[in-house]
């Protein structure tokens, strides 16, 4: 029963990834060829500035798409979990969730026809008299975030639902009725109860945020570069397979980091759920 | 409980579906539009429409990314029901139970990459069946989980009570067993479809020539901004909805849910 699926995987999926970490320590040659001769020389060139920034620069907007993610999904998630009726509830689940079933190319391409020099945003602005020059509201970091919160809020709330749906409400209005003003009451008695969601939801929207190619190219227009645009080109333009399956190793280094960093976490947070 | 009144949350509710439908409204409403620009509005027109239809590339992508997805959903889902039910009737390994996440925790280029070595290694030329096979990686993975939740609120006497009859395995699993899971099935089957068609990073790497239909509209944005994108978007819509709505009846519990303590007096 099992060995069917775990053959496939093992054929198509691990033998892969065990291609790609072997790659990452052979030299490139002319024309795209690969050197089966061991050597860190891509290691050393990964660490050079240059793509240390991009890293860097990925990390970076891929954080923020999380915290922003977090911070704008956080609300609507309570407002969901806190409907009585189980019915309003499922509604309004099914309406974050429906965007995230339309291709994501095309809700990317949706902000290109919104900010475009030419574009509805701008058309509205000079309509109004507000401006009189079309923004250059594309093709920088911002639009890049824009884009990547606006395809991966929905991997935000869910799990934040999910968290909050099962607190007991009763546990908050006893802290109130005990003389915790709100904003305590949510600190100490809420907050450690949905660590688990806000850590699900933040590594749902952070790992493909990070690894994401159209988006940066699309709305970012080469001008705020990530890690995934790096890959690509090492692959299709300037094929030098085992300088990219080392950046791909570096992705996977990256992203193992944060689920470990993930479960020391939610280890913590269930301490406190005991001590506290 | 009564329901909490809160009109500043419901103000924001209500702006944050305005931030997540009104880009797509737009582009719905543009599809329509006689006129080029996105600015201007020449009145109501199916020339988009028309010309989507002339496109004999993309109705030729569209014809790629079903084949894909029909075959990977296949695979996906005699893998993937296999799985499932080897980890709720055959082992107890909770290793394995988590392990079966794993290939949806990959990043969509990590797997493309990583493919698209492997193929060059063992010389399988990229194309549909190099990308039916990357989707059902993932596939497999999803089928797995959603058959899995069905299976394990299924009433195991009953399959015990065929065995116990001394009807064999295989045929109380094709009998009992599958019968019983079906709408989980079904519904698995309808995600990996609608994640199939949809899928664009995996099948990039592993196109080759081959041009589904994702790679085709992102071909499309990359040469510049028509409104015969904005056809193609309103279609897609349209579908993928169809298909979600369809999941929904199928997996929705028949039975009346158990009421959660306070719902009652809500």
């Amino acid at each position: 029963m099992l060995a069917p699926a775990l053959l496939w995987w093992a054929i198509f999926l691990a033998l892969p990834m065990g291609l790609v970490l072997a790659t990452a320590f052979f030299k490139g040659g002319a024309y795209g060829a690969i050197i089966y001769e061991p050597t860190l020389r891509n290691l050393e060139r990964a660490l050079d500035p240059l793509y240390v920034g991009v890293l860097w620069h990925s990390v970076w907007l891929a954080a923020l798409t999380t915290v922003i993610c977090l911070l704008l999904g956080y609300p609507a998630a309570v407002y969901i979990a806190t409907r009585a009726s189980a019915r309003t509830r499922t509604l309004l689940l099914v309406l974050v969730i429906l965007p995230f079933w339309t291709n994501f190319l095309i809700r990317t391409y949706a902000w290109i026809v919104l900010l475009n020099r030419e574009g509805v945003i701008n058309g509205a602005l000079e309509g109004l008299g507000i401006v009189d020059e079309p923004l250059s509201l594309l093709y920088n970091d911002a639009a890049v975030v824009l884009g990547l919160v606006y395809g991966y809020l929905p991997l935000m709330i869910l799990p934040l639902y999910a968290a909050i749906e099962r607190i007991n409400p009763e546990v908050l209005e006893a802290a109130t009725d005990l003389g915790a003003r709100p904003l305590r009451a949510l600190r100490t008695v809420m907050l450690p109860l949905i660590v688990p969601g806000i850590v699900a939801g933040c590594v749902f929207v952070f790992v493909p945020s990070l690894g994401n190619i159209p988006v940066p190219e699309l709305l970012g227009g080469g001008r705020s570069e990530m890690i995934g645009n790096l890959i690509n080109r090492q692959f299709l333009t300037t094929r030098d397979w085992p300088f990219g399956s080392m950046l791909v190793l570096t992705l996977m280094v990256l992203l193992m980091a944060l689920l470990v960093l993930q479960s020391f976490v939610l280890r913590r947070s269930r301490q406190v759920g005991v001590d506290g | 409980m009564g329901e909490p009144r809160r009109p500043l949350l419901a103000v924001y509710m209500g702006a944050l579906f305005a931030f997540l439908y009104l880009p797509i409204a737009i582009l719905v409403v543009l599809s329509f539009n006689d006129s080029k620009l996105a600015t201007v509005w020449r009145g109501f027109s199916l020339r988009w429409y028309e010309e989507l239809f002339r496109d004999t590339e993309v109705l030729l992508s569209i014809r790629t990314t079903l084949v894909i997805a029909i075959a990977a959903t296949a695979l996906s889902i005699v893998f993937g029901t296999l799985l499932a039910f080897g980890i709720e009737r055959r082992t107890r390994s909770a290793a394995l139970e988590n392990g079966i996440y794993l290939p949806l925790l990959i990043p969509d280029v990590v797997t493309g990459i990583g493919l698209l070595s492997f193929y060059a290694t063992i010389s399988l030329p990229l194309g549909t069946v190099a990308i039916i096979i990357a989707h059902s990686v993932w596939g497999t993975a999803f089928a797995a989980a959603i058959v899995r939740t069905r299976l394990r609120g299924l009433d195991r006497s009953i399959e015990e009570a065929s065995l116990d009859l001394g009807v064999r395995e295989v045929p109380t699993f094709l009998r009992i067993t599958l019968p019983a899971i079906s709408p989980g099935i079904i519904a698995a089957a309808l995600v990996v479809f609608t994640l199939s068609i949809d899928e664009f990073i995996i099948a990039y790497f592993t196109a080759g020539q081959t041009v589904t239909f994702p790679i085709q509209v992102y071909s499309m944005i990359r040469f510049g901004v028509t409104p015969e994108i904005n056809a193609v978007a309103t279609l897609m819509l349209l579908f993928s909805m169809a298909l979600i709505v369809g999941a929904y009846l199928i997996a929705r519990p028949r039975s009346p849910r158990a009421a959660r303590p306070g719902e009652e007096t809500a």
